[in-house]
């Protein structure tokens, strides 16, 4: 790997073989099997430290540490991975924001506070999974974050909360959080879990596929969480609707139906999480054609069996396009690394693949346990097409129920984002996208559709004007 | 609202003092500046430029946009995003109440 200054940038005329975006796992394998086949790879990542979310700040935990047996060694394993590539020939710009992307290659990064044009004949996305929204009342109020953005302080920080703590949602995630903050000392007051029992039955279906392959590994490290969880001492309630957090210039308590009686429970931080699904903007941007999973109940890129979206010369990888889990993310990246290797003329098809075998078999074993998963945690409804004034779009302030009111006169999401100003803060709807999605769809009495979501137009993130004028 | 774990390895990464609305606060190398600031007992980061509510980090990774801050003079930063570095000069909506 050759970590280039900004001073020696790879542009003008010079065209990359690939452009991978995102240092999770995905990403981290793509550019390393690519820099292996002596392609001139470059990985935009926009953290400080490889790893992605999934493993960020791996490098920096030392194996045996406090911080390494609170995170596991499903954490730990991802040191392996950050190696291989730190030993490669890829480049690598950390620190560094994608903003724009078109068809072609073109794409402007900037790093360091310059914006660096750059050319590509392939771009592999491995921008990962954001966590699925979770609007209910109150989830503005400072205190309130998401169950990874804990996981995220305590990872690069060994930041642990010092007030009661408040898990509320559902999922894998979850549980994990809110047993690696108490392992780390923090005061957990409860955990508020808003499975639905129901689904147990319904997922029954899915069980056989998860029995084989490396989904009995994934079956017993779960049911290992849930007994630990219930020997852990945490409050737990179970079957809870209506939740909404109170406070008025920050979280203060909690309040929520459970058994038919409302309940509170004073809390200084709340951790929110239902589940993750696909970050879009990349992909939108890009013309990529989407479509919307009902399993998953979230838009992803339609892609090829390699990653190949409906735009040539763009691969997705990992989460990115539909959620894999981090060890499956891994063989999605090396997949579409053999077929950008393929349509570089690298590589017969045959060629490609025949060093795509092994990494099939273990995708399809990682796989297993996807559907089972899904079905356990969807999230409920009302997660996802809140009522009446919870906020939808936190920059701008807009209400699901004025989202609604527009819906129900026909109006789709841009026309809304143009009447309301929803998805039009710096977060380009990414937190408020996929409820007006569901709630136009809804109201058209039919399954969201691709279009259904805002267009996303540059910049991905806001870029500073005088960054932009030396670039024209 | 938050603390650092006791016995971890960040205890031996560098000290980065910075200044958060005009007071020194220390930061340890490799925080994120939102990192720094909530273990500092910074509890708001802006204000909504709609309803004047007090808005604090939400997602930790760059998608929510509620940690933007003012810094070395640049408003609008992502404070999650982006590294400590010795000297740097943080802005919060406490400390700048007229800004947005």
């Amino acid at each position: 790997m050759t970590e280039k200054s900004a001073a020696t940038p790879p542009e003008g005329n010079r065209i990359l073989d690939a452009i991978v975006v995102g240092a999770g796992p995905a990403g981290l394998a793509a550019a390393t099997l690519l820099a292996r086949h002596g392609q001139d790879v470059l990985l935009l990542d926009e953290a400080a430290e490889p790893g992605g979310q999934i493993y960020r700040a791996v490098e920096l935990t030392a194996p045996g540490s406090r911080r390494a047996a609170i995170l596991g060694a499903d954490y730990l394993r991802g040191a392996d991975l950050v190696g291989h590539f730190r030993a490669s020939s890829a480049t690598y710009w950390p620190a560094a924001v994608l903003w724009h992307a078109a068809p072609g290659i073109e794409v402007l990064a900037s790093r360091a506070g310059t914006t660096h044009p750059l050319r590509a004949a392939a771009l592999v996305l491995a921008t990962g999974a954001i966590e699925r929204p979770v609007p209910v009342p109150g989830w503005t109020l400072p205190g309130v974050m998401t169950a990874g953005a804990l996981q995220i302080l305590l990872k690069s920080g060994g930041l642990v909360a010092d007030v009661p703590l408040v898990f509320a949602g559902s999922g894998p995630l979850l549980h994990l959080v809110a047993l690696q903050c108490r392992a780390a000392g923090a005061r957990v007051a409860a955990l508020l879990d808003t499975a639905r029992p129901g689904h147990l039955v319904g997922a029954l279906p899915a069980l056989p596929r998860a029995l084989a392959g490396a989904g009995p590994g994934y079956l017993a490290r779960g049911l290992v969480q849930i007994l630990r969880l219930g020997r852990s001492g945490i409050p737990i309630h179970r079957r809870v609707e209506a939740l909404e957090i109170l406070g008025e210039d920050a979280a203060r308590a909690v309040r929520f139906r459970v058994g038919g009686a409302t309940r509170e429970v004073a809390a200084g931080l709340v951790a929110l999480h239902e589940g993750v699904i696909p970050g879009q903007n990349p992909a939108r941007l890009l013309g990529c054609a989407m479509v919307w999973d009902e399993g998953q109940v979230a838009f992803r890129p339609q892609a090829d069996a390699w990653g190949a979206t409906s735009v040539a010369g763009v691969w997705v990888a990992g989460d990115a396009g539909g959620i894999v889990g981090a060890r499956a993310a891994e063989h999605q990246g090396r997949l579409a690394a053999l077929d950008v290797l393929r349509a570089a003329g690298r590589l017969e098809a045959a060629g490609r693949d025949r060093l795509a075998a092994g990494e099939r078999r273990a995708l399809a074993d990682h796989l297993r346990i996807r559907g089972l998963l899904d079905r356990l945690y969807r999230p409920a409804d009302a997660v996802r097409r809140p009522a009446g004034d919870t906020v939808l779009c936190r920059c701008e302030a807009v209400t699901a129920g004025a989202v609604r009111a527009l819906a129900a006169e026909g109006l789709g999401a841009n026309q809304i984002k143009a009447a309301l100003r929803c998805g039009m803060g710096p977060c380009q709807g990414r937190l408020c996208g996929p409820a007006v999605a569901e709630i136009v769809a809804a109201a058209r009495g039919r399954a969201p559709e691709g279009p259904d979501h805002y267009t996303i137009r540059p910049p991905l993130k806001p870029v500073p004007l005088g960054e932009l004028a030396r670039l024209a | 609202m938050f603390g650092r774990l006791s016995g971890d390895d960040g205890e031996a990464s560098g000290r980065v003092e910075i200044r958060v609305d005009g007071r020194p606060v220390a930061a340890r190398a490799g925080d994120s500046v939102a990192g720094a600031l909530l273990a500092a007992g910074v509890r708001r980061f802006r204000r909504s430029p709609v309803t004047g509510a007090p808005r604090a980090p939400y997602c930790m990774m760059g998608i929510c946009f509620e940690c933007l801050v003012t810094i070395d003079g640049q408003p609008g930063r992502q404070a999650c995003m982006i590294a400590v570095a010795p000297g740097m000069d943080v802005r919060t909506a406490e400390g700048d109440p007229d800004r947005d």
